[in-house]
Order: C-alpha cells, then sequence, then structure tokens
C-alpha cells in the first residue's frame, strides 16, 4: 500500500499557492491532493465553475493540462481527449509516455445540475477517466445560489431564509453517490479533505481500475456557507462526525462505508457552525427542522449498519416530525 | 467519369473516410442518421482507421470532437463558439433541416445559419460530388496554419442527404498529397502541458482574440483559393468561394445556396429562352462571407433577387441584408436588390415561383418601384393549407 499513514502524501504539489480563489476553499485543496496521488500526466477537463476562474489568461496555476468545456459537457471533453489520447498513441503519432489521466472536475452544479446529462453518457460507455466533484452544496461561483445538492434547511441566495420560508430550502439533497452507483460506474467514492489518508488511499484504488471512477469531495465554502476560512478543516471534520458526509465507496456497487463513526456528534454541532443554517438556532431553535435532519442522518446509519454489520450510537433528535411538504 | 450513385450522406462519409479521419463522434438524427451508420459499419469492418463514437447528445458530441480535435445545430450551437475559440480544426457536416416549430424533417437553412456568427467556416453544396468535394476541401482550409478554425460542410436533408447521384471519388493517393496528415499547434501533451479556453476577465484581451478569430476567418479565403487551385489540378474539378452562372451578360441575376440552385438554373434558362438576360450566382462559401467575389460579380446589374431559403421572422431572410451590405457602398451597384424567402421546410419549388422572382426584377426595373419582400407560395398550395387549417378547426 502506498498510502500507511498521512505523512506519505506526496510533497509535490502541482497547483501553485498564489491562485485566485477563496482562502479556505475546500475545493481547490480537494483538487490538489488529487493531482498529487494521479502525479504529473494529468488533463484536467472542467466545467464552468470556481475553478474555471483560476485559469485566467495569461496566468494558471497549474502545472498540467486543462481544457474548459461548456457547463454541460465536461465529460464530453474528456471523452474527445481520452479518445484523442488512445488513437494517437495507437497509431504511433505520439509516444506511450505521453498518455495522461484524464480528470473531469466540477463543482456540484454541474455534477449534480447541468451536467448529468453528459455523465450519464460517459458511464455509459465506459468511459476511462476520473471525474471529481467539489461538493460545496450549491452555485458557489455565481453567489451561492440553490443546486440539487443543497441540504434540506440551508438557505442560498434563490432560497433565502423569510417569514414564509424560515428554513430556506426544503427539497433534499441529491443523493448522487446512488444516482453513479444506479449507472454502473465502476467505482464510487465520497472524499473530506479533513481525512486525507482515506482521500489518499480512495483516489489511488481508482487508479488501478479502468472506467468510469467518480469522485465527490465535500468542499467547505467559506463564502458561501459562512464561516471563518481557517475553520474548514474543523468543519469537514464534523460533517463526518456527525454522520452528515458519509465517507464511504463502491466497488463494482458494492458499497462499504471507509469511515464509521461509531457514536455520532448531534448535528446541531456542525449545522450551527455555519451562517447558512443559523435561522435553524435564531431567533429559537427550530427544533422540528433539526429533529428532520438529525433523523434522515440517523436512519441512513441504522440502514447502512444493518446493512455492512456494523454499530452506530445515534442521537436522540429533539422532537420528532414529518416535515410538511 | 468513374461515378458511382451515392446518396449526399454516403458522398459525407465518403469525404471523411478519404480524407482519413482519426476520430469520429456521433450522434444520430434525421436526415443525417445514413452519414454516421456508414461510417459506423466502415470502422466495423476494417475499411476505415477511425475510432467512432456515439454519444448522448449533439452538444457532447461537439464538445468531444472539439476537444479531440457531424446534426442538432441549434442544441450545440453554445459549442460551436467554444470550438472556434478553442481554434480547434475539425469538420462538422450539417444536414440541413427546417428548425420545430412546427417539426418539419426536410431543408431549410435556419439550422445552418444560426451558426453564421460562430466562428466556424461555412461552405455549402449543391450535389453530392460536392459534398465528398467540399469535405476535403474544407478539412485543408481549416487546418491550415494561417486558419486554424473549425469548418461546417452543409448539405440539404433528403434533397441530397436521401438523393443518388453520380459522384466521382478522388483517389485515395492524390487525396494524400493534398490533404497532409495534419500537426496540431501547441497540442495538450504530458511533458507539455497547456490550458486551453482560460478565461480573460478583460474586454481588451477578449478583442483581442475575438479579432483574430475573425482575421483568420477572413484569411481563409485566399486559402481556399489556393486549395482549389490545387484541387483542380489534381482532380479536375473548379471550386471558388462563389459560382456564376450565366452571368456574363446578365441584368437580373438571383443569389442561392445549396440543393435549390439546381432549380435557379432551370429558371435561368427558361428565362433566357424568352430573351430576358438572367443569370445565377450561387454562395459555395458563406464564411467568410465572399464580399469581393459578391461585389465584383453583381456590379452594373440591373436587379438582384436575393434567394433565402431560411426566415427570421420580424426581419426576413438572413443572407439579404449581408449582400445589401456588400453592394451598398460599391460604385456601379445594381439598381434594386429584392429579397426572396421560399422553400421553407423543403417546400416545393415550381418553375412558375422561381420565373415570378426574375418577372418581379424585371418589373421592377422597368417601373422604377421599390422592391417589396417575396414570400413565395402557390394559390394551389395555399387552398391546401386552408383545407387542412379547416380540418384542424373541426370546421372542414
Amino acid at each position: 500500500m502506498r498510502f500507511r499513514t498521512l505523512k506519505d502524501m506526496p510533497k509535490e504539489d502541482y497547483f501553485s499557492p498564489g491562485n485566485t480563489l477563496c482562502a479556505g476553499c475546500g475545493g481547490i485543496l480537494a483538487a490538489r491532493i488529487f493531482h498529487k496521488v494521479l502525479g504529473p500526466k494529468v488533463a484536467w477537463v472542467n466545467a464552468a465553475g470556481c475553478m474555471t476562474v483560476t485559469m485566467s489568461y495569461p496566468l494558471s496555476p497549474l502545472k498540467s493540462n486543462w481544457l474548459y468545456t461548456a457547463f454541460a459537457a465536461a465529460p464530453a471533453g474528456a471523452q474527445g481527449v481520452r479518445d484523442a489520447l488512445d488513437v494517437l498513441i495507437a497509431k504511433g503519432k505520439i509516444p506511450a509516455s505521453e498518455d495522461m489521466k484524464v480528470v473531469v472536475v466540477t463543482g456540484d452544479g454541474a455534477a449534480y445540475d447541468i451536467g448529468l446529462q453528459s455523465t450519464a453518457g460517459a458511464i455509459d460507455r465506459r468511459l476511462d477517466f476520473y471525474y471529481l466533484c467539489y461538493d460545496n452544496e450549491a452555485y458557489g461561483n455565481t453567489g451561492f445560489q440553490v443546486s440539487s445538492s443543497t441540504p434540506y434547511g440551508s438557505s442560498t441566495k434563490t432560497t433565502p431564509t423569510t417569514a414564509a420560508y424560515p428554513l430556506g430550502n426544503t427539497a433534499r439533497k441529491k443523493d448522487l453517490f446512488e444516482v453513479w452507483r444506479s449507472m454502473k460506474a465502476p467505482y464510487v467514492a465520497t472524499l473530506a479533505n479533513s481525512h486525507g489518508l482515506d482521500f489518499l488511499r480512495k483516489v489511488e484504488k481508482g487508479t488501478g481500475m479502468s472506467g468510469p471512477k467518480m469522485y465527490i469531495a465535500l468542499a467547505a465554502c467559506p463564502t458561501g456557507w459562512g464561516f471563518d476560512s481557517r475553520q474548514s478543516i474543523e468543519l469537514e471534520k464534523l460533517a463526518v462526525a456527525t454522520g452528515i458526509w458519509p465517507l464511504k465507496e463502491s466497488v463494482d456497487g458494492v458499497v462499504r462505508h471507509t469511515v464509521v463513526p461509531r457514536v455520532l456528534t448531534p448535528v446541531e454541532e456542525y449545522l450551527k457552525t455555519q451562517e447558512r443554517f443559523s435561522h435553524l438556532f435564531e431567533p429559537a431553535a427550530k427544533v422540528d427542522a433539526l429533529a428532520v435532519i438529525q433523523e434522515s442522518v440517523n436512519k441512513y446509519w441504522l440502514d447502512a449498519g444493518a446493512r455492512e454489520g456494523f454499530q452506530v450510537k445515534v442521537p436522540e433528535p429533539a422532537a420528532v416530525k414529518t416535515p410538511s411538504r | 467519369m468513374n461515378g458511382k450513385l451515392l446518396t449526399g450522406n454516403v458522398a459525407a462519409a465518403a469525404g471523411a473516410m478519404l480524407a482519413r479521419v482519426d476520430y469520429v463522434p456521433a450522434y444520430p438524427i434525421t436526415p443525417q442518421t445514413e452519414i454516421i451508420e456508414t461510417i459506423a459499419d466502415w470502422v466495423r469492418e476494417g475499411k476505415m482507421d477511425s475510432r467512432f463514437v456515439q454519444l448522448e447528445s449533439e452538444h457532447s458530441m461537439l464538445t468531444a470532437a472539439g476537444a479531440a480535435s457531424l446534426a442538432g445545430m441549434l442544441y450545440t450551437l453554445e459549442m460551436l463558439y467554444n470550438v472556434s475559440g478553442w481554434r480547434a480544426p475539425m469538420l462538422l457536416a450539417n444536414v440541413s433541416r427546417g428548425v420545430a416549430a412546427p417539426i418539419v424533417l426536410e431543408p431549410d437553412h435556419n439550422d445552418v445559419l444560426a451558426a453564421r456568427d460562430s466562428g466556424f467556416l461555412q461552405f455549402h453544396s449543391e450535389t453530392c460530388q460536392e459534398v465528398t468535394d467540399l469535405v476535403l476541401l474544407a478539412y485543408r482550409v481549416a487546418e491550415d496554419r494561417r486558419v486554424m478554425l473549425p469548418a461546417i460542410v452543409n448539405l440539404d436533408g433528403f434533397y441530397l442527404s436521401f438523393t443518388r447521384e453520380p459522384v466521382v471519388l478522388p483517389e485515395q493517393r492524390a487525396v494524400d498529397r493534398f490533404l497532409p496528415p495534419y500537426e496540431p499547434v501547441g497540442p495538450m501533451r504530458a511533458t507539455k502541458p497547456v490550458s486551453r479556453g482560460s478565461s480573460v476577465f478583460e474586454g481588451h484581451l477578449y478583442s483581442y482574440f475575438r479579432y483574430n478569430q475573425h482575421a483568420a476567418a477572413l484569411k481563409a479565403k485566399e486559402v481556399f483559393n489556393e486549395a482549389a487551385k490545387e484541387f483542380e489540378d489534381l482532380f479536375g474539378r473548379r471550386y471558388g468561394p462563389v459560382e456564376g452562372y450565366m452571368l456574363e451578360d446578365a441584368d437580373y441575376v438571383i443569389v442561392m445556396s445549396n440543393s435549390f440552385t439546381a432549380l435557379g438554373r432551370q429558371a435561368v434558362k427558361r428565362m433566357r429562352e424568352r430573351r430576358v438576360k438572367a443569370g445565377l450566382l450561387k454562395l459555395v462559401m458563406v464564411r467568410p462571407f465572399p464580399t469581393d467575389e459578391i461585389a465584383s460579380l453583381l456590379r452594373g446589374r440591373k436587379a438582384v433577387a436575393v434567394f433565402d431559403q431560411n426566415l427570421a421572422p420580424g426581419s426576413g431572410g438572413i443572407l439579404y441584408p449581408e449582400v445589401a451590405g456588400v453592394l451598398y457602398n460599391m460604385k456601379g451597384r445594381p439598381d434594386a436588390i429584392l429579397p426572396v424567402v421560399g422553400a421553407l421546410g423543403g417546400k416545393q419549388t415550381s418553375a412558375k415561383e422561381l420565373d415570378a422572382v426574375f418577372e418581379e426584377m424585371v418589373a421592377i426595373e422597368r417601373e422604377g418601384k421599390p422592391p417589396a419582400p417575396m414570400f413565395l407560395m402557390r394559390r394551389d398550395e395555399m387552398t391546401r393549407v386552408k383545407k387542412m387549417v379547416s380540418v384542424a378547426e373541426g370546421t372542414g
């Protein structure tokens, strides 16, 4: 095994310091770690999002290749790059040493919403590529509007909290892990920057497989979520400890949780750290909504434990009530 | 002539094979599906050394094509701009079809002309032979270092796509001479990374790159003319950005493009029998727009009609203002420029309709009246339309 401890994280960095993303951005950190595992020979294929603006002519923080496509089409761009490399190598037009790992990098807007069709096509065709979705649970680059990744109870710029809409967003976060798994992607994994070793091992595992390798990385977003940029890693730790962000993988459809929080921290501990959830606590705690969130986390882990044979101690929700739709 | 009977679709596929295309990303849609079925067959039979991939949309198809360096043109419109911005010299065969709603299968040119501002070069074919030949010419021009822009070869759905005509297929060895292997500029390589499609946040940078695209597109005409000369030497068929028919002494000229041009030629002949000095100017190249050729060939004519097989509701035909714009600042410009819209959705266009266009030009010239736009539709067609409408309304 290449990664025994976090100290085994490769020293090489393929993103130069001084890029244009926000301080504390979980997305760029995930891309950096991802790149460290894959090594230097990478072609990134991007759809519109926060990463897009880091490649700002004539500067690039990246030491590997970059192609911006369009919002809906990054996996199709990856198809073109992968096929071009295969054809050029097969026809002897470039040496095999010029081969690259092709990585789609997008935020959740592209991955969960507008780009889902082209992702489905790439998975159907068993395209040999990596997909890294940095999930900050909203359209971050345009100022934090709701996406189908936005969790229940989060306020966003397009689901603001008002007297008539006290909870902000009341839609449930789409389960992209299960969507991708149902499309028969051979490898699907979730990642958190706070759990580096788990992160490294999952990317490493993908390198040994052919076909679509799909990753969803939690991307703490200081500006969108509303927290001090120094707290990014702490927040991601809490997301995992509360069970809100499960770390897991699916190999040929078989799911395994790679980090099991034996005693779940109450969801409030995570939610109260962020401005986007502040209406759940002020002026008074919205007990019913908090209970809905805790209940859904509890049910998730109890079901997962029953399937995989582990035990998780879950917190008691303050109150239990089915939310009105 | 050792012509084989080929449909326009197969002629396009043959052009791609002769051009030794490495990569064919595709998506099925009437009336072009035969192109991709033919290529898929050839690839699977080992006759064509290409990778064929069927994607899940036209939008993705073009993304893959551009990223690697055939249409629901409108769905992929966004990617046309991207691919030309990447300066990726790929070729897109567009089989024209009228745009929904209402749904129609037969051609007009709203689809391909929607791409007129995308930065793709555009070549429009009248015959199946032209389809094959223009595919080869378009690759040659697109891949030229002075151009480096993607290109569209347009052929009309049904009228060419499913119509068999004799096509002389060029010899592979000669094609290889005409179209040497493509050497990319600044390709994406593991050992020499590049960024493509970077953002530019300042208007002056953006303007610079856009002006460059325009300059390259303009240069494409000169490059096309060089290539066309070599093409004629090798294959014996001559192409220009425009083609004149009985233009020498013509007083009344109709400007047309694509397969319906054949009907225009017949109208010219009929007019000549009636001693009307009629002529025709066919647009082969639509982007870059062949302004000098149009200007020099239309100078001094009494009247010109622009036959637009497309409609911009609220404006009229799309090509009319482009032609008028060329002529306006010219000395000796025609006395009148008549806008004509016709053959929408592949509407059958009778001899009488085209004759009426010439008759109108003559009348305008004789009576000195301002040209009023013509929208072609025959009385018998209108009678049928009214019957259908009454059926739809439950009153028939």
